[in-house]
């Protein structure tokens, strides 16, 4: 590919990617918010982590697979708990990432079956 | 809450940037592993260290990034990269949207820099602090924009010695999924809350199982949302009801 080419695409793909984040938001900043649309949107970010954490946890590989039992669902668990108990970022995402990696590194045969 | 209000304007900026750029840290902490695999990616695929930051510096986009390397690695056409990367990113159009329900009006030129950084991570984290009054956009700002510096500088990092990091070290690569947990737990404000987030989840689960990509991002959180938008005016109009009914005895409770 040739720097201009490259150039160009990249130039572009700021472009489409950059008008979607800052459209919504400066019109219905500017300007007041049906009732119906604030109660929509306020459910709106509960559906997109739920959208981006489930398929994380439940699914594996390309193309994707339903996993139900493996590291990353089983860290969960543990991460959940932490998250309702603690409320802290940090501490959750510490606690998953070992958990995770102990079950990554040492599987244990009477949970995956292996 | 008024008293929470206050105390976010009447920081100082320099407190309120210092507040936002440490709340960043978690996301900086997620973004090291994924940004240094990025650009060992995209040095393996024939990208100068400069054409990698130019890249995380134009786009911003963790998942759109890794799908137009390969996509040029397959000599994909150039509008089919700047298409794709269009669909990938649209799912910010509703967070853009959800934003703007919790914060107040701000300045263009601040609203548009602050646009920029509009990312999974970083709505998670700035949406609940905007909901709860005790944020502003000073600290918001730093937030998206030290996120930003940490995606650029980690793929920059890969692009020039990543190859000596192994790439799955003390489960880093489950950091974001495991701070997305702990966000999800913050938006659990009530039954609908966790019901929305249920059926967005086990929908998008499904459909990330027939389509490639992420659009199922954006169709199961639509639905979910409308789902949870219906039923919720249900029970509130079911609600309203009773209490007309009931007359005044029950005005005083919820």
């Amino acid at each position: 590919m040739k720097a201009e080419e490259y150039l160009l695409i990249v130039v572009a793909m700021g472009l489409v990617t950059y008008v979607p984040r800052w459209l919504p938001l400066v019109v219905l900043n500017r300007n007041p918010m049906p009732e119906w649309l604030s109660r929509w949107l306020d459910l709106i970010p509960a559906a997109i982590l739920g959208a981006l954490l489930f398929p994380a946890i439940f699914t594996a590989g390309t193309p994707r697979q339903l996993v139900l039992l493996h590291p990353a669902s089983i860290a969960a668990i543990p991460a959940l708990l932490i998250a309702i108990r603690t409320r802290s970022l940090g501490l959750t995402a510490v606690v998953g990432m070992a958990v995770y990696w102990l079950l990554q590194n040492w599987p244990p045969n009477w949970l995956f079956g292996r | 809450m008024n008293t929470t209000i206050q105390k976010a304007s009447s920081r100082n900026t320099v407190s309120a940037i210092r507040i936002g750029m440490t709340a960043a840290l978690p996301i900086c902490l997620g973004y090291l592993p994924i940004g240094v695999a990025f650009g060992v990616l995209a040095q393996k695929a024939g990208l100068s260290v400069l054409q990698i930051g130019l890249m995380s510096l134009m786009v911003f986009a963790g998942s759109a990034q890794f799908i137009a390397v390969s996509m040029m690695q397959d000599a994909a056409a150039a509008f089919s990269i700047i298409a794709t990367t269009f669909i990938i990113n649209l799912r910010h159009l509703l967070m853009s949207s959800s934003l703007a329900a919790v914060m107040k009006p701000v300045g263009l030129g601040r609203l548009s820099l602050f646009c920029y950084g509009i990312t999974d991570e970083s709505f998670a984290l700035n949406h609940p602090r905007f909901v709860s009054g005790d944020w502003d956009i000073r600290s918001a700002l730093a937030l998206n924009h030290t996120a930003n510096a940490a995606w650029v500088l980690s793929t920059v990092a890969g692009g020039f010695g990543g190859r000596f990091i192994p790439d799955k070290a003390f489960g880093m690569d489950y950091a974001m999924t495991a701070m997305f947990i702990c966000l999800l737990v913050y938006q659990m404000r009530g039954k609908w809350y966790v019901l929305t987030a249920l059926v967005a989840g086990i929908a998008a689960t499904g459909m990330s199982l027939w389509f490639e990509g992420n659009m199922h991002v954006i169709a199961a959180s639509v639905l979910a949302a409308t789902v949870g938008y219906i039923l919720q005016g249900r029970s509130m109009r079911k609600k309203a009801l009773q209490r007309a009914d009931t007359g005044a005895d029950g005005a005083g409770e919820s």
